[in-house]
């Protein structure tokens, strides 16, 4: 069980509605994930639309929406898509994505920051898309964010953990935000990872619509996120360079 | 009068942002809307007037990531 806003979640596993090869390979997959928390958006619709079955889709998931603002470029092409998807959605959470490179999709810090107050003053649950960067998370927690979501890689590429040691610092300095890594994880063992290193969620949705079997890359990543979450709750021993032999000696025959 | 809808010019017979969508066939859908990059809630929709020129965005649920 994890908490975000107050809200607790069965599932630290997240994940999107995009790209899957049908509706019911969708449904499939989220029913195998245990996700606790779906991703969605809004989008240019015109009469008669395809918008009615997917939002049907949705609700029959019976899981938690976590609308973005995917491709948004600036703070205030971004806060009036969360308030639209507010209206929509039926709820404050936002997943804030304010883009700032077209090549990384690499979240713009200063636009990111000035919707985030912007927004959390309007009385939104922000869960914003953020990078690494220390600084960045400080003016986000600054700004009334109370949850940071840095990336794991760029979206799309699934590269896993990019910055590792970016990642460490960013739990060690803030360990009582509540952090999900979104974007860029390709494999469970990736999620896993991110798990062990004390995040409390992963937000994915490439990786699991794109898989060959997305149900059963779902099912895949829900236990990778559940195994490094135990790694990390169990506390796990340090690593080091030389061997040292986990069978007793002491007792051993002597046949030299 | 002559508005942008969803970055398309359309003719269109109404004096509100709520004639608008009822004329352009979204009156019984789940939408959300923006005037000249503003967003209008729903309850707002028919104390809205257009003018000629104005840009409505009109959203709904979608995919997402």
């Amino acid at each position: 069980m994890v908490t975000f806003h107050g809200t607790t979640l069965p599932s630290r596993l997240m994940l999107g509605t995009a790209q899957y090869p049908s509706p019911s390979v969708l449904a499939e997959a989220f029913r195998r994930s245990g996700a606790g928390v779906a991703t969605v958006s809004v989008r240019r619709e015109a009469a008669g639309g395809e918008a009615g079955a997917f939002w049907d889709l949705v609700r029959e998931l019976g899981v938690r929406l976590l609308p973005n603002t995917a491709g948004c470029h600036s703070s205030r092409e971004a806060v009036t898509t969360a308030r639209m998807a507010r209206e929509l959605f039926g709820t404050n959470w936002i997943k804030l994505e304010v883009i700032g490179h077209a090549d990384t999709l690499q979240p713009d810090p200063w636009g990111l920051v000035e919707a985030a107050r912007e927004l959390c003053a309007d009385g939104f649950e922000v869960f914003p898309y953020t990078t690494e960067d220390l600084v960045l998370a400080e003016k986000l927690l600054d700004a009334g964010c109370e949850v940071l979501m840095p990336w794991g890689a760029p979206i799309g590429t699934g590269l896993g953990l990019a910055n590792r040691y970016g990642l460490r610092s960013l739990r060690a300095q803030f360990p009582d935000v509540p952090m999900v890594v979104d974007a860029g994880l390709g494999r469970p063992s990736q999620a896993a990872e991110a798990m062990e290193m004390g995040f409390d969620a992963v937000l994915l949705n490439t990786a699991v619509a794109r898989a060959e079997d997305p149900a059963a890359m779902a099912e895949g990543f829900a236990r990778a996120v559940e195994a490094g979450r135990l790694g990390y709750e169990a506390g796990a021993m340090e690593p080091r360079d030389m061997a040292a032999p986990s069978t007793p000696l002491i007792g051993k025959a002597f046949l030299a | 009068m002559k508005i942008m809808v969803n970055g398309t010019a359309r003719e269109v017979a109404a004096d509100t942002l709520a004639e608008a969508l009822v004329a352009l066939g979204h009156g019984g859908e789940t939408v959300a809307t923006a005037l000249n990059e503003a967003f209008v809630p729903a309850g707002a929709r028919a104390r809205t007037p257009l003018s000629p020129g104005d840009r409505i965005e009109i959203v709904a649920p979608r995919q997402g990531g």
